[in-house]
């Protein structure tokens, strides 16, 4: 079964820019994307994710709180965070969910890192 | 002219947000280095109003006098940035980032000195991002502070007194351990969204790729 990654970002225009860089990264990968988090969980409740990407600044629910439950959820899912806002707290958040941070604006060299750790993770649990 | 003439289109005004959202992101990192507590901000909104509709969305907020720092930027395209406080929480912003062992008269004389150069940190690092975003340059004005309500800050010096429409970008933010809270706004009359239309094309043209751009 291939991989499927969500993207989650209240701009379209960032969701563009995401997941062209992950098209470039990760042809393979399966993207599917979302609004919010409301939407995210949904899309989760419907199908297997395997990688997310979630934009920390959002209307309702931001990013950190959206990763601490996919986290509880899914103790093996990679998480990125990706801001621009790199204050200790929400680096110690992020931490704390154990997700990745990605900085804003999303540039292909910054999710290379991410992208392939996450690839190799999948690969040793035999995905 | 009318605010039809030079409408912003779902991805322009989506991409000026994001733009927005990461320039305040980087200024509350800033801000935060001098406070020593999380800024927490909000998500930020775009509006095209008048400037007396952009005062009364502040007063409807908030009934205390307003103190504000404010820099003119000009280039490609130019307005005025203000880092906004009720005059309350400008003081306890003072005390947290000069230390609270100070007396009284000591924070009076030194908060005007120190509200600028707040302001200033706040607004060049906001300001500096998103032109560098936009790869075009635009210089700054030195900061300046200025008492009283809405009307006062965004009709004041330096801006066209008409009653034309604006853009009026604000996000709010507070610092919830010091009582602090306030609003980093930018006002842009319509030739200069014009101007700044344009960069933002250009800005999606090179994130997304030309060749999509026209697709989305």
């Amino acid at each position: 079964m291939g991989i499927t990654i969500l993207i989650v970002d209240d701009s379209k225009l960032a969701r563009i820019v995401l997941s062209k860089a992950i098209a470039a990264l990760q042809p393979d990968w399966t993207r599917v994307e979302a609004g919010n988090a409301d939407e995210a969980l949904a899309v989760i409740d419907r199908q297997q994710i395997d990688v997310a990407v979630l934009d920390y600044n959002m209307p309702g629910r931001d990013g950190l709180d959206l990763a601490a439950e996919l986290r509880s959820r899914f103790p093996s899912m990679s998480i990125a965070v990706a801001t621009a806002n790199v204050q200790d707290e929400v680096i110690a958040a992020a931490k704390a969910a154990n997700a990745t941070f990605i900085s804003k604006p999303v540039t292909e060299d910054g999710m290379r890192g991410f992208l392939s750790g996450a690839a190799l993770r999948l690969r040793s649990a035999g995905k | 002219m009318t605010a039809g003439t030079i409408a912003l289109d779902g991805l322009e005004r989506d991409a000026l947000t994001e733009l927005v959202n990461i320039g305040v992101s980087r200024a509350a990192v800033s801000l935060r280095k001098l406070v020593g507590e999380q800024v927490v901000l909000s998500v930020p909104s775009l509006e095209l109003i008048t400037r007396t509709a952009a005062a009364q969305l502040i007063r409807e907020r908030e009934n205390e006098r307003l103190v504000a720092i404010c820099q003119d930027f000009a280039g490609a395209f130019s307005g005025r940035a203000l880092l906004i406080f009720p005059e309350g929480s400008s003081t306890s912003l003072v005390k947290a980032i000069a230390g609270s062992e100070l007396v009284d008269e000591e924070l009076t004389s030194m908060e005007d000195e120190a509200l600028a150069e707040t302001g200033n940190v706040v607004l060049n690092g906001c300001l500096a991002s998103i032109a560098n975003m936009l790869q075009h340059r635009l210089t700054l004005s030195l900061p300046q502070l200025i008492r009283g309500d809405g009307q006062t800050l965004f009709t004041d010096v330096g801006c066209s007194p008409d009653e034309g429409v604006v853009l009026f970008l604000y996000i709010n933010f507070a610092i919830n351990d010091r009582d602090v809270r306030g609003y980093i706004a930018m006002l842009m009359d319509l030739p200069s969204l014009a101007a700044l239309k344009i960069l933002v094309n250009d800005f999606i043209a090179r994130v997304v790729g030309s060749d999509e751009a026209g697709l989305v």
